[in-house]
């Protein structure tokens, strides 16, 4: 089908692009955003663009919407669409185009909604903006829009604002905005990276009904596999801005053919049934012991009656060997980072023990805990953040230890080891943080962690913000200097996947509490709580892996 | 909603009662006082100056004489100005139109230009516009009001006859177009600063809402560029704004009373001027008071107006 784009009737495709070029300005670190990019967008299909971050799967889409900004411009190629180019046409047609016959939904829903908007009205805006219906037959038609996507009480959602929704219910309302008119062709820009594995299921569920019933043809671009398996036809595959193969999503999935497709496939975490080979442990014992840890949130003033309580860990308890890895896994709004937060004392908690090497550290003062914080390290989220722009590797590396005494000379010669073992080079030393990518960026905050030589380290989603092949090389350095130092881990994640690559035992967490802890292999194939097995038959692209797993386990 | 009020209107409240201690006693704490004007009379006895001070209740201790003041306040008795005998509302009440008059319409000029600049400056962003509007509002700023109003005076006064010079209307002719001709220079010249303070914030609001998501769903609704650019991002900009305008309006009060010397304005910088050169103790704090009360309402109103028109903090 759309294995070779050069011979297909592009009658048959409600998009054909062809030779597409968008130029970068100069400076920018490649000439251009996409080079020669040909697909086709089969009528009533599901076409999934893949690639990680930078491959110009997004321009891509942004040009077929005319949304790019002034600044790049489209230098070759063309687009059409039912027959006309969209290139060089004038603004106003594109305007007319957008929204009635191409529809798009973005990635995150927090943020794509007009706060001070009600949801009702802009769904209505998407009819009104291209003169259709009277204010009372849009008003019939979006709150029945809102029925179709699935929104509970849609009257009253009608008249809500967007702060009041999730991000799920915020994505339905951009799906219902996106359906307001009908649009042959709806462009889908990640628009399940932001949310959860249960609300990302109910919403690729959505997708695929309403593109189905509509007969509606669909692009969707995605850096994740999993999803790939779960709704697309046919699948584009980019790099760098070329498209480096294309074919059905079989053919494409099951023997791919470029090395890059093949690299990123074998990249993918996929659920382990295979418990981690316990590691050699140095030290054998309890390295941190959790007893009824709880913490709540409160808000606002019990004099105005405003008072808001969220419990956020809700008693809490577990036991970490030495050098295990223990998994934390949970929704957004489980605990799991607050958890976290308790266990490196970046806040107090409300009740219960935490003993640390089998002393409590929850009721230490700051300074009779400090001497203490150089065992109990951090590795976070966002690389880009977590670094301090101006501070050379160096400084980033040797500034807490000689803050706690450390003679700088040693300091010096400790990074300098560490950044070899994390797999950089001491010329790093005296460089700066926006001279390295995320991925070497996640390794020397790793490198920063490991300067303490702690005991435990505490990583709350260290790989969720890296592209699929930077994740599994992170994972495995975690994995390799686990092995070498005999750390301890707590693995703070979302992504069951991931967890299952690299923890001993799992524990899963729901609205503060634990509501299962295992190894893997239970977590995974037989999970005792109703709220395990929902996440985990959540997890994109598993399907298959899964059946084959519970076969071989009889 | 009425926990937020409460809760402003009690830290208002606090904030007046520090801000007339604090008043009262420097005022006091100034050398020479209400007293030392009669000294210099040759006619004044001493025990005329002491019978003068048992009169006007200058001989108790400070504390005394705050409470007594703060008590008259309550009851709506802001005193006696001691130059005239007239009650402090009725003086300040005479001057209190022009300086209302000369703050409103300055207002009204800055905001509608300088958000007008602003917006501009940000969807034409380094465009020639861009770069004269950064260039005259850090003129603007760095040069005093004063000095605006002279050149002002000289250009369109004295050399193109255009304007008056000074005061708020020509004797003998009340009529309201008379009262516009005299109000255009001192309210231009006022606005020039607070144009420039405005157009920058603006400028800066509009660009961080135009990056934001929901204005490129907007647009990929095919909202057409004028609707996108004056209700999601133009209504979303203004939100910041309204706490700034409450800031600004001491600003805005304190240029005032420098432009109204300028041009002879009849308004409450002079009065306060010649209060304070008269050591008119009542009247200055009057004056103190009148405006203390204004800065804490219009941070109070600016809070308010943005928890109505915020659903995120109206609702909350």
């Amino acid at each position: 089908m759309t294995a070779n784009p050069d011979t297909d009737d592009s009658q048959k495709s409600a998009l054909s692009v062809r030779g597409l070029t968008v130029t970068l300005p100069d400076g920018m670190e490649r000439a251009h955003a996409v080079k020669d990019v040909s697909f086709d967008l089969e009528r009533g299909q599901i076409l999934c663009v893949i690639g990680e971050s930078g491959s110009g799967k997004s321009v891509t889409a942004n040009t077929i919407m005319g949304l790019l900004p002034r600044v790049i411009g489209v230098s070759a190629g063309s687009i059409m669409l039912d027959g006309r180019d969209i290139i060089g046409m004038d603004a106003e047609s594109l305007r007319d185009l957008r929204g009635r016959v191409v529809s798009m939904i973005f990635q995150d829903p927090l943020s794509a909604l007009n706060p001070l908007m009600t949801v009702g009205a802009q769904v209505d805006e998407a009819m009104r903006a291209h003169g259709i219906g009277t204010p009372a037959s849009r008003r019939k038609r979006a709150v029945e829009l809102l029925t179709e996507v699935g929104l509970p009480d849609p009257a009253l959602m009608y008249s809500q604002y967007p702060f009041r929704l999730s991000g799920g219910q915020r994505q339905r309302v951009m799906i219902a905005m996106a359906l307001a008119l009908e649009p042959s062709i709806l462009i889908a820009d990640e628009p399940t990276t932001a949310l959860d594995v249960t609300t990302q299921a109910q919403i690729l569920e959505l997708i695929r009904d309403i593109q189905r019933r509509k007969g509606m043809s669909v692009l969707f671009i995605t850096h994740d596999f999993g999803v790939v398996a779960e709704i697309a036809d046919s699948v584009v595959v980019m790099e760098k801005g070329h498209v480096v193969e294309q074919g059905t999503a079989d053919q494409v999935l099951k023997s791919p053919e470029h090395p890059y497709t093949k690299r990123l496939i074998a990249a993918v975490p996929h659920l382990t049934d295979k418990d981690r080979p316990s590691l050699q442990a140095k030290g054998s014992g309890t390295v941190l012991q959790v007893e009824g840890l709880t913490k709540t949130y409160r808000s606002g003033s019990a004099l105005l009656r405003s008072l808001r309580v969220v419990p956020a860990v809700r008693e809490v308890s577990f036991e970490l060997a030495s050098g295990r890895t223990l998994g934390v896994v949970g929704e957004s709004g489980s605990g799991k980072s607050s958890l976290g937060r308790l266990l490196t004392k970046l806040m107090d908690c409300d009740g219960g023990r935490i003993l640390f090497e089998g002393r409590d550290i929850a009721p230490m003062a700051e300074a009779e805990f400090r001497p203490l914080r150089q065992r109990i390290q951090m590795i976070f989220q966002d690389p880009f953040a977590s670094l301090n722009p101006r501070a050379t590797i160096g400084r980033i590396l040797t500034v807490g230890p000689i803050a706690h005494g450390m003679p700088y000379a040693k300091a010096r010669e400790d990074a300098r080891a560490l950044l070899d073992l994390v797999g950089l080079d001491a010329g790093a030393f005296g460089r700066y943080p926006h001279e390295f990518s995320g991925g070497q960026r996640q390794r020397i905050g790793i490198a920063r962690a490991l300067m303490f030589k702690p005991t435990l380290l505490v990583a709350d989603e260290a790989v969720s913000a890296l592209d699929v092949s930077i994740q599994a090389q992170i994972l495995q350095l975690l994995d390799k200097i686990q092995r070498e130092t005999g750390v301890s881990m707590i693995f703070i994640t979302h992504d069951l996947r991931v967890a299952s690559q690299i923890c001993d035992d799992i524990a899963v967490m729901q609205r503060g509490r634990v509501v299962e802890m295992g190894p893997p292999s239970q977590i995974f194939l037989n999970p005792k709580s109703d709220y395990t097995r929902e996440l985990v038959a959540a997890i994109p692209g598993e399907r298959d892996e899964r059946h084959a797993l519970a076969a071989a386990e009889g | 909603m009425p926990a937020f009020l409460l809760n402003r209107f009690m830290q208002s409240a606090v904030l007046l009662v520090i801000v007339s201690i604090i008043g009262f006693t420097v005022l006091n704490l100034i050398p020479g006082g209400p007293m030392s004007q009669y000294a210099l009379d040759p006619g004044m006895t001493q025990e005329d100056m002491n019978r003068l001070a048992e009169q006007l209740g200058l001989n108790r201790p400070i504390w005394v004489q705050y409470l007594e003041w703060v008590w008259r306040l309550l009851h709506g008795d802001w005193g006696t100005s001691f130059r005239d005998g007239a009650p402090v509302l009725t003086v300040i009440s005479r001057h209190i139109f022009a300086t209302l008059l000369l703050m409103g319409s300055s207002t009204v000029i800055a905001i509608a230009v300088g958000t007008w600049i602003g917006i501009r400056g940000a969807t034409h962003r380094y465009s020639i516009f861009d770069y004269t509007a950064t260039v005259g509002a850090m003129i603007a700023l760095s040069i005093p009001t004063f000095w605006f109003g002279l050149v002002g005076i000289y250009v369109f006064s004295l050399q193109l006859g255009w304007l008056p010079a000074g005061n708020m209307y020509t004797i003998g002719d009340g009529s309201v177009l008379n009262y516009l001709h005299h109000l255009i220079m001192p309210s231009v010249v006022l606005a020039l600063v607070h144009i420039a303070i405005w157009s920058r914030y603006m400028r800066t609001a509009t660009l961080d809402v135009i990056s934001q998501e929901f204005v490129k769903t907007a647009r990929a609704k095919g909202v057409s560029e004028r609707r996108v650019l004056m209700k999601h991002v133009v209504g979303n900009a203004l939100l910041p704004m309204i706490t700034l305008a409450g800031v600004q309006l001491p600003a805005i009060l304190t240029g005032a009373l420098v432009t109204e010397t300028v041009f002879t304005w009849p308004g409450m910088g002079r009065l306060f001027l010649d209060s304070l050169g008269y050591s008119d103790y009542p009247v200055v704090m009057g004056l103190l008071m009148f405006s203390a009360v204004l800065t804490i309402a219009g941070n109070l109103i600016a809070d308010i107006v943005v928890a109505l028109v915020d659903p995120r903090i109206r609702l909350a």
